[in-house]
C-alpha cells in the first residue's frame, strides 16, 4: 500500500489514488500533521499540486510538514519514496533530492505533453521500463526548471541517479532545444534519485497518462516501477503502530 | 425589536449627499426610506447601495430574462440560484453557471481574472458540487495597431491571472475562446464558465431555515479589498481617469480557496450543513440578506466576531467588503462542534457570526449597537426597472450596406495570399500560448482538452461523457443582435454535437453597454429574444447565467456579446472521439450545409478589408437541429475519418484547422460546394449550420445515405493529398496561425 500524504494545497491526491489502483496497486491519503505513516505503508507517493499556495519558494513551507518528519525517516530505511512535480519540488527542499527547482525558461507555467527518455532502470521510478525508452508524459508546471552546480550534476551522473531526461519523440536529447526541454533543465534532466535508488522525484505527471481513454499510457510503467519497488520493500522497523490514517474519508 | 440605527449625518457641503456617491438614486433612496419608514443608517446604505446595484439586483434585465426558456425533463434547478443544476442520470448531477469578470479586469487584469475564476467556482461549490472544469471567453482591443501595447498587456495579464489562480486552486481550465474586435479596446470581456458535478442527494440550497440555527462565515479574513466593487466597478462605465478605481479589485488567494473547497465538501458529505450560500459581489451583505429571504425568517449578524483584515474597519465596510474566499454556512446547534473539527482539519478559521431569527429583519450589531435593521427580502429582491427601448439608429446603416457590391472580388491567382491574409488574423490564431498555461488535466477527467470544436470530459463511475464549448460572435450583434444571439447558441450547440454530444443545457452571459441608453437596452432584449428562439428550436433549455452591463469607456459600447455556454451529454464514451485533423491521403472531404453569400460579417471582410456591413450569417434554426441529430448520429458510427466546425473564417478556414491539425492538405474545388456563389464568398462565407467532415472514398456512399436519414445537406468538396490548401503550403499556413502574445 501507498500512502500518499495530503499537504494543504496539493491537488493531485484523488488523480494518484485511481491511477495506482488502475495498475491493480492502493493508495491511502494521509494527513499532513499525522507524526506517522499507516501501518502497511510500504512506498510513499508524494502528489503534485500547490503546497502551502507555493507562495514562497515551491515546497519550501512544506518541508516543514509534520508527516515529512515520518517519510525522511521512511526514507533512510530504503522505504520508496516517490515526488510527483510539487512533491519533487518538496523532495528537493527537504534535502532528500539533490538539485533545485527554479522558474521555467520561459517564464510561464506549461501543461503540455513531453518526451522522456530513461536513462537508468536502477530506481524505483525506472524499474520496470527499458534503458532508452521514450515515454511521452504530460508535464505542469510553472517551477520545473532543474538546476544544481555542475559538480552536483556530474556526481548524479557518475552515480546513475539521472531518470530521466526530456528529449525529442525519438528518444534525442539537447538541453538546449526549448520544443524538447520545454522548462530549460540542466542536462535536460527531468528526474533524479537519491544515491540508493529508493528517492525518486520527477517533474512529469505519471498518473495523467494510465488511461487509453485519456490519450496517453506512458506512465504505467513508471507508476508500475513505484508499485513493484515497493512490493519488494521490507525494512518498515522505523514504522510506528499507531498510524493515524485519513482513511477514505478524503475520497469523493 | 431593536431600536432604530441613527441615520446617516447631512453630507458636508462640498460633497454630493451619501446616497449619490454610493451610486444609488434619489428615487432609489425614497423607496429605501419607505420601506425603513425613516432614513438610512449609514452601513443600510451602503447595504442597499451594492445589493441593489445593476449587477447584484439585475435591475435592468429581470423584465426581460423571463422570457428565456428555463424549463426541460433534465433540470433540477434553473436560473434564480447560484447555479444550474442538471440531471445527468446514474444519480448524478451537473452544476454549471458563468460570470463576467469584465471591468475589474480592464482594471488590474491579472487580480480581476484570478478573482473573476474564485468567484465562479464558489457559486458552484455553493450549490454542493465538486467544480471540476472551468472555461473562460475573453475579448480584447486588436493586438496589432497603435492599442496593441495596452491590449497584450491585458491579454497576457488575463491569461496569467487565470493560469495562477485556477492551477493552484485546483480546478482545471478545459477550455474556452479568445477573440479580438476594436470594441473591446477600452472595455475587455472575462467570462469565466464552471461545471461541477456531484450526487443528486448532496444539492445544498441557500434558504437559512430553522430559527435558532447557527450561521457561520468560513475561510479567508475580512478586508477593505473590493468594497463598492459591484456598484462602483461592475455598474457603472469607465472614464479616464480608472487607475483610481485599483483599490476596488479583490486580491485572490487560491490557497485558501482550495482548502475551503474541501472543508466545504466534507461538510456537505457529513450532512452538517442546512444553507450555504458564498460571498461575492455585495459581500455579507449579499450572503446574509439572501439566506435570510430564501427562508422568509430573519438573521441576526455580529460583526465583532468577524476577523478582519485590518482592526478599524466600520460597520458598512465589513459588511459589503468583497475580500474572496469565503463562504456563509448555517448549520444546526448540535453540529456545532463537528463543524469546527472538519474546519480546524482543513485549517480553514471559522467565525461563528450570527443566527437566524424569527420575523423578517437582518439585523447587524457592532460594538454593543445596531447598525442596522432592515427586511432581508428587501435588500435580496432589489428592484426592478423598465427600461425604454429603442431601435439603434446605426441598424439603418448597416443594413442598407450591401457586401457583395461592397467588397472586392477575389480573383482565382489570388486565392493563396487571400487565405494567409485571412489566417493571420488573430481571431484565427492558435491559442494555445495562452491555453498551455493552464492545468487543463486534473481529476484525470479529461477526454479532449483546449483548443478544439469543444472540451469532452468523461464522468467517471459511468459511461457518459459531457462535452462543453463557449462561443459568442460580437460581430454579428452588431448587425444583428436577435440573430447574433440565436448564431451563438446554434455554434456552441454545433460545436458540442461534433463530438457526439446532446445539447443538454445553455448558461449565458449577457455583456452590454449602458442600459440606460434605450439603444443598448432594445439591444439587450432582442438578443434575449435571439437566445429564447435558439434554445427553443434546440430544444435546451436557460439553466443560468449573468448580465454585464456598462461595457463602455468615454461613452464607447462593446458590440452586444452574448458569450454562450453549452454542456452536451454523451450517453455512451466507449472510445476517444474523432480528431478535427485530416488523417490520410485520398480520403474525401465533405461540407455538411449550405453554403449562402454571408459576407458582410465575415472575418475575411473585418480582418483583410476591415469591412462589416450587411446582415449577420444566415441562420436556419430548423437545419440547425438536424445536422446536430445528424452530428450525433455521425459520432455513434466509425465513418468520418474528421469532423469540425465551420465558423470564422468560412470553409477555408475550417479546411486550413483541418490539414494542419493531420500535417495533410487538401485538393478542392469551390465551384463542387458553392456553385452559385463568388469564389471569396465560397471560401469566406460564415453561413451558419456547417461543418467541414472527412471519410475513406468506399465509406463516401454510406455518409451520403446518413445525410439523407437527416435531411441535411452535404457537399463533395475535394481530397485529402499534398501539402498544400488552395495554393497555401502547410508550412506558410502555420506560420500565419503561429502566434505568442
Amino acid at each position: 500500500m501507498i500512502a500518499v500524504p495530503v499537504l494543504p494545497g496539493v491537488n493531485c491526491e484523488h488523480d494518484t489514488v485511481w491511477a495506482l489502483q488502475e495498475l491493480g496497486g492502493a493508495g491511502v491519503l494521509v494527513h499532513h500533521r499525522a507524526e506517522a505513516l499507516p501501518s502497511g505503508t510500504q512506498g510513499v507517493w508524494i502528489p503534485g499540486g500547490f503546497a502551502y499556495g507555493d507562495y514562497l519558494r515551491a515546497g519550501a513551507i512544506a518541508r516543514f510538514a509534520p508527516v515529512m518528519q515520518a517519510i525522511s525517516a521512511a526514507a533512510g530505511e530504503g522505504m520508496p519514496v516517490l515526488g510527483v512535480c510539487n512533491g519533487f519540488q518538496v523532495l528537493c527542499e527537504a534535502g532528500l533530492l539533490e538539485g533545485a527547482l527554479t522558474r521555467n525558461q520561459g517564464l510561464r507555467f506549461l501543461c503540455q505533453d513531453v518526451f522522456l527518455r530513461v536513462e537508468t532502470t536502477a530506481s524505483a521510478l525506472t524499474c520496470c521500463t527499458e534503458a532508452g525508452d521514450v515515454l511521452r508524459v504530460p508535464v505542469n508546471h510553472g517551477e520545473g526548471r532543474f538546476v544544481a552546480e555542475k559538480a552536483t550534476l556530474d556526481e548524479l551522473e557518475a552515480h546513475g541517479q539521472v531518470l530521466l531526461r526530456y528529449c525529442s519523440s525519438d528518444g534525442e536529447v539537447d538541453a538546449e532545444k526549448e520544443a524538447w526541454n520545454p522548462n530549460g533543465s540542466d542536462r535536460a534532466i527531468a528526474g533524479v534519485s537519491n544515491r540508493a535508488g529508493n528517492v525518486v522525484g520527477l517533474m512529469p505527471h505519471p498518473e495523467r497518462a494510465v488511461e487509453e481513454i485519456l490519450g496517453a499510457q506512458d506512465g504505467r510503467p513508471l507508476v508500475r516501477s513505484l508499485l513493484e519497488a515497493a512490493s519488494v520493500f521490507v525494512g518498515a522497523a522505523l514504522l510506528l503502530p499507531a498510524a493515524q490514517s485519513e482513511g477514505s474519508s478524503l475520497h469523493d | 425589536m431593536t431600536d432604530a440605527p441613527a441615520p446617516a449625518p447631512a453630507s458636508a457641503d462640498a460633497q454630493p449627499p451619501l446616497h449619490r456617491r454610493l451610486g444609488l438614486t434619489d428615487g432609489e433612496l425614497g423607496e429605501i426610506e419607505k420601506i425603513l419608514e425613516r432614513a438610512p443608517a449609514p452601513a443600510e446604505l451602503g447595504m442597499y447601495s451594492v445589493m441593489w446595484s445593476e449587477h447584484c439586483s439585475y435591475k435592468s434585465s429581470r423584465a426581460h430574462l423571463g422570457r428565456l426558456p428555463s424549463e426541460g425533463e433534465h433540470v433540477i434547478l434553473g436560473p434564480g440560484e447560484n447555479a444550474g443544476v442538471v440531471d445527468i442520470g446514474d444519480g448524478l448531477a451537473v452544476v454549471l453557471r458563468i460570470e463576467s469578470h469584465n471591468h475589474p479586469s480592464f482594471v488590474e487584469p491579472y487580480q480581476g481574472a484570478a478573482t473573476g475564476v474564485g468567484g465562479i467556482i464558489r457559486d458552484i461549490l455553493t450549490m454542493g458540487a465538486r467544480p471540476i472544469a472551468s472555461f473562460d471567453s475573453l475579448r480584447f482591443g486588436r493586438p496589432q495597431g497603435p492599442d496593441a501595447r495596452k491590449q497584450r498587456w491585458l491579454a497576457r495579464g488575463v491569461v496569467s491571472g487565470i493560469s495562477g489562480y485556477g492551477n493552484a486552486v485546483g480546478v482545471p481550465t478545459l477550455g474556452g475562446e479568445i477573440f479580438f474586435d476594436d470594441c473591446y479596446s477600452g472595455n475587455p470581456l472575462v467570462n469565466v464558465m464552471c461545471l461541477g458535478i456531484m450526487p443528486v442527494e448532496q444539492l445544498q440550497l441557500s434558504a437559512a431555515e430553522g430559527v435558532g440555527n447557527l450561521v457561520f462565515l468560513l475561510g479567508a479574513a475580512t478586508g477593505r479589498d473590493g468594497i463598492g466593487g459591484v456598484s462602483v466597478l461592475a455598474s457603472a462605465g469607465f472614464t479616464e481617469a480608472d487607475e483610481e478605481k485599483r483599490p476596488n479589485v479583490q486580491v485572490g488567494d487560491p490557497f485558501a480557496e482550495k482548502r475551503v473547497i474541501e472543508a466545504c465538501l466534507e461538510l456537505y458529505a457529513q450532512g452538517l450543513t442546512v444553507a450555504v450560500q458564498d460571498l461575492g459581489g455585495a459581500g455579507l451583505s449579499c450572503a446574509s440578506s439572501e439566506t435570510a429571504a430564501q427562508a422568509d425568517l430573519g438573521m441576526r449578524i455580529n460583526l465583532d466576531t468577524v476577523i478582519l483584515r485590518e482592526a478599524d474597519m466600520t460597520p458598512v465596510e465589513i459588511f459589503t467588503s468583497e475580500s474572496q474566499e469565503r463562504m456563509l454556512v448555517v448549520t444546526r446547534p448540535e453540529d456545532r462542534d463537528k463543524v469546527v473539527e472538519i474546519c480546524a482539519k482543513w485549517e480553514v478559521p471559522l467565525m461563528e457570526v450570527g443566527e437566524v431569527t424569527a420575523g423578517d429583519r437582518l439585523v447587524g450589531f457592532h460594538q454593543g449597537t445596531v447598525v442596522c435593521d432592515v427586511p432581508a427580502a428587501s435588500l435580496a429582491d432589489g428592484i426592478s426597472y423598465d427600461r425604454p427601448l429603442c431601435r439603434p439608429a446605426r441598424l439603418d446603416e448597416t443594413e442598407r450596406m450591401d457586401p457583395t457590391a461592397d467588397l472586392p472580388p477575389l480573383a482565382p491567382q489570388d486565392t493563396s495570399e487571400a487565405l494567409l491574409a485571412l489566417m493571420g488574423s488573430p481571431n484565427l490564431a492558435d491559442a494555445s500560448w495562452a491555453w498551455r498555461q493552464y492545468d487543463h488535466q486534473l481529476f484525470l477527467n479529461t477526454v479532449q482538452g483546449p483548443g478544439l470544436d469543444a472540451a469532452l470530459l468523461r464522468v467517471k463511475g459511468t459511461e457518459k461523457g459531457l462535452a462543453v464549448s463557449l462561443d459568442g460572435v460580437g460581430r454579428y450583434g452588431r448587425l444583428n443582435p436577435h440573430r447574433g444571439a440565436a448564431l451563438a447558441v446554434a455554434e456552441a450547440c454545433r460545436n458540442v454535437a461534433v463530438l457526439g454530444a446532446r445539447p443538454l443545457a445553455v448558461v449565458d452571459c449577457l455583456n452590454f453597454g449602458n442600459p440606460e441608453n434605450p439603444e443598448i437596452m432594445w439591444e439587450f432584449s432582442a438578443s434575449v429574444d435571439g437566445i429564447a428562439e435558439a434554445c427553443l428550436a434546440l430544444d435546451v433549455p436557460v439553466v443560468g447565467g449573468n448580465v454585464s452591463f456598462y461595457n463602455e469607456t468615454a461613452g464607447q459600447s462593446i458590440d452586444p456579446t452574448p458569450i454562450v455556454g453549452v454542456v452536451g451529454l454523451l450517453d455512451s464514451l466507449q472510445k476517444r472521439p474523432t480528431g478535427m485533423g485530416f488523417v490520410a491521403s485520398g480520403d474525401e472531404i465533405f461540407v455538411v450545409g449550405d453554403t449562402l453569400p454571408d459576407l458582410g460579417a465575415s472575418e475575411w471582410a473585418a480582418h483583410v478589408h476591415a469591412y462589416t456591413g450587411g446582415d449577420a450569417p444566415t441562420l436556419d434554426l430548423a437545419h440547425e437541429a438536424r445536422l446536430v441529430d445528424f452530428l450525433c448520429a455521425l459520432a455513434a458510427t466509425d465513418l468520418a475519418r474528421s469532423v469540425h466546425d465551420v465558423s470564422l473564417g468560412g470553409v477555408a478556414a475550417a479546411l486550413v484547422q483541418s490539414a494542419l491539425a493531420g500535417d495533410a492538405g487538401v485538393e478542392v474545388d469551390p465551384a463542387a460546394w458553392a456553385p452559385h456563389l463568388t469564389l471569396s464568398a465560397a471560401l469566406f462565407s460564415e453561413t451558419s449550420g456547417r461543418a467541414v467532415l472527412s471519410v475513406l472514398p468506399e465509406q463516401a456512399a454510406e455518409l451520403d445515405a446518413l445525410a439523407r436519414v437527416h435531411a441535411v445537406p452535404l457537399h463533395r468538396v475535394g481530397t485529402v493529398t499534398g501539402g498544400q490548401v488552395l495554393g497555401a503550403s502547410l508550412t506558410d499556413l502555420a506560420a500565419a496561425v503561429a502566434c505568442d502574445l
